[in-house]
């Protein structure tokens, strides 16, 4: 190349070398040292503020040790919105994952059409929690939504009135993160089934499996990494799971839809209580992590190998 | 070289800084955060930004939308930190000492002292306008939250008087229901069934409310009244219907103007939606205190705390809170707004019947000693406590509690908040 017309091309080559050993680091210095700061810097700080005092703004003169965590764990609020990250992940996840494999499975066989039906279980995600939020609650409220219109159509006893029910809102928050998240899970095991060796399957095949059994023992199986991609991603919305609740109930009715995330932001910046809300947001970190290490320590592991 | 620039930009600088001090207010600008960001609200604050910019005085507007004021104070909370605060920020009740306790607030003693602001606004408002004995904020308005908003075709239908007494009250809701109205709407949220709270509280006695909600006696917030209160509450619960869970006051407000419900507690800033609506007091809605609290006033009152800024401003921000505390200023604004005055002796002659009533019960209120902080919007407790009693009202209020476990929650949640 250029070096070909230099007086000395060795010193150039070098110095080429060098600079294509540095380049990487070089660009990736800034976003390193943003990341090191904004992130980890800040979760340290967290993790100082939940050990202070701290109310209206960090006061980093007052030390509490643990009594802000002794204050979260005995609060009710916290102990609701921990019941309903239970409720809401384990069936978000679940459901999540049977529809979004379902979904797939339908959409693999060849069918017609394939490339107009793919994007419209998948344009929900293209929505904010936000709009997902305002649009399902004016769907269930039974004053303006589905109830509503089935009285107008003539069934009159029809009733469906979760959102507004204590003990069922947390349900409804379940359905509309499903609608959001389905599709977006489908494409993940679509694009897992499409990787799939049809020699495999044909061999299958040959020996008189029947298309269940092809399903059932070889492909599902092979989805594992997709389950566990799948469970990753899904796993930690649900505990960061904010923006759908406060467009959707805003924790109501009463304290009922409460998580932990709404828990945070309320005691930190609506209750002058940031120690406490610095607390309940290192808990809901430890949460995350204790999902996101295993999960990267199989995966590294697994190259190394 | 560098020296020289640096010094001959520091004396630029000071010499610009005096100038500004010397010519007073002309030319400067104060920064407003504030979430009046509704129609009326918003128009009514355009009153003071247009008296600013005749002065000559720039108005930068921050306005930070969501009632209550959660949003705006996170903003704060920003800016704050950073060492940039506003000029002057909206704010209520305790989140103003809670501010003032940090050290960042502004002094209006100049101002307020020239004025005589200590002679002419009630000392119930002054326990949060000052601090340490320093006048730290400018009172707008008093709002009040023990009103009962009545659609008058719907009282006319059920007896056409407006009740006087808690018994009277649900007869008259007995024959609203009859007559197949909602009764009565309201309680959509925490925010809203604590605004209902403060009346029932109160209708049990003055003394109750000052012991239990204020001065948080763990026997008072655990007592038999305390009991009886949520048991009124959740009377009231059973007239409204059922759908009124993550309802806004305003769309309450809405049913009770096309008569779909008979009536709605509501602080007096609901007026703005009967008003807006064409609706006129006295011909189309009734405005009465809640049964059994006339002669009492749990107020709220908005206030424009100012903040410690640099000498550049501090001309324009004394100028803005005189204009505040102008009685002409404080008439046209709180006509638009659907507020008392905060100064007792503004003429009341531009309000409306209901406005009328407001300042008259307000200036009865001051003498008697029962003006009362309003525990739901923040007059009563600071907001870790206030919130805590939100908690266990919008439970009972949704059935989560009864009366008598409600009571000993208030008395736990508030115990853990403090």
């Amino acid at each position: 190349m250029a070096d070909a017309t230099m007086t000395a091309p060795g010193a150039v080559t070098t110095a080429k070398t060098t600079l294509q050993d540095l380049l990487p680091k070089i660009v990736l210095a800034p976003s390193f040292a943003i990341i090191l700061v904004f992130v980890y810097g800040f979760i340290i700080f967290t993790g100082f503020l939940s050990f202070s005092g701290s109310k209206l703004l960090p006061d980093f003169s007052t030390w509490v040790g643990f009594e802000n965590y002794v204050r979260l764990f005995r609060h009710p609020n916290w102990i609701v919105s921990l019941q309903n990250l239970a409720i809401f992940s384990v069936l978000y996840i679940v459901i999540c994952s049977v529809i979004g494999l379902g979904l797939a499975i339908l959409l693999d066989q060849k069918i017609r059409g394939e490339g107009f039906l793919r994007p419209i279980y998948l344009y929900p995600m293209a929505l904010s929690f936000i709009v997902t939020g305002v649009a399902w609650k004016w769907f269930l409220d039974p004053g303006i939504g589905l109830e509503h219109a089935m009285h107008q159509i003539g069934w009159e006893s029809f009733s469906f009135r979760w959102i507004k029910d204590r003990d069922f809102a947390i349900y409804t928050i379940v359905i509309a993160a499903i609608w959001q998240s389905s599709g977006f899970v489908m494409a993940m095991f679509l694009a897992g089934l499409r990787g799939v060796d049809n020699e495999i399957i044909k061999a299958a095949q040959i020996d008189g499996a029947s298309t269940f059994m092809i399903y059932r023992r070889i492909i599902i199986p092979l989805m594992r990494p997709v389950f566990l991609s799948a469970f990753v991603v899904l796993a930690h919305l649900a505990i960061k799971s904010y923006d759908l609740v406060v467009a959707m109930t805003d924790g109501g009715p009463g304290t009922s839809t409460w998580t932990p995330a709404l828990f945070m932001t309320k005691f930190t910046f609506g209750r002058n209580e940031m120690g406490m809300g610095a607390a309940s947001a290192m808990v809901m970190m430890m949460m995350i992590f204790a999902i996101i290490v295993p999960y990267l320590y199989s995966e590294l592991g697994g190259h190394k190998k | 070289m560098l020296r020289k620039l640096l010094i001959g930009t520091l004396l630029a600088t000071g010499l610009t800084a005096g100038y500004a001090v010397t010519t007073q207010a002309a030319g400067e600008s104060v920064e407003v955060l504030h979430w009046w960001t509704s129609g009326g609200e918003a128009a009514a604050l355009n009153v003071l930004k247009k008296k600013l910019e005749s002065q000559g005085i720039t108005w930068k507007d921050m306005p930070v939308a969501g009632g209550g004021g959660e949003q705006a104070m996170a903003a704060l909370r920003a800016r704050v930190t950073a060492g940039d605060p506003p000029t002057a920020v909206q704010a209520l009740g305790f989140d103003i000492t809670d501010w003032a306790k940090q050290g960042v607030v502004g002094d209006l003693d100049s101002v307020a002292g020239k004025e005589g602001w200590d002679k002419v606004i009630p000392a119930a408002l002054q326990k949060f306008a000052k601090f340490d004995g320093k006048w730290i904020a400018a009172p707008v308005n008093v709002h009040s939250t023990n009103w009962i908003w009545i659609n008058k075709k719907a009282l006319d239908a059920a007896g056409g008087k407006a009740p006087e007494t808690w018994d009277e009250l649900i007869a008259v809701l007995d024959k609203m229901k009859a007559n197949g109205i909602i009764p009565i709407v309201g309680g959509g949220n925490a925010w809203n069934a604590a605004t209902m709270f403060d009346s029932m509280v109160l209708s049990l006695g003055t003394d109750f409310y000052q012991k239990s909600l204020i001065d948080l006696d763990p026997e008072a917030l655990g007592s038999d009244k305390m009991v009886e209160a949520f048991t009124r509450l959740s009377k009231l619960r059973s007239y409204v219907d059922d759908n009124f869970s993550g309802r806004e006051w305003n769309l309450d407000s809405a049913m009770v103007i096309d008569g779909k419900a008979g009536m709605q507690i509501m602080g007096d800033w609901a007026k703005g939606e009967f008003v807006n609506a064409g609706k006129k007091p006295g011909e189309d809605f009734v405005c009465i205190r809640f049964p059994g609290t006339q002669g009492a006033v749990t107020f709220n009152s908005d206030m424009f705390m100012m903040f410690k800024v640099g000498k550049d401003k501090q001309a324009a921000q004394l100028q803005m809170a005189s204009d505040i505390e102008d009685p002409a200023f404080q008439s046209s604004f709180n006509v638009v707004k659907g507020s008392a005055p905060a100064r007792t002796d503004v003429p009341d002659t531009a309000f409306d019947a209901c406005g009328k009533k407001a300042i008259k019960d307000l200036a009865e209120a001051n003498e008697k000693g029962t003006l009362l902080g309003s525990m739901s919007q923040g007059y009563a407790s600071p907001a870790a406590i206030k919130n805590a009693m939100y908690d266990v009202i919008t439970r009972e209020y949704n059935g989560d509690l009864d009366p008598k476990a409600a009571a000993e929650a208030l008395v736990d949640a508030v115990a853990a908040a403090q």
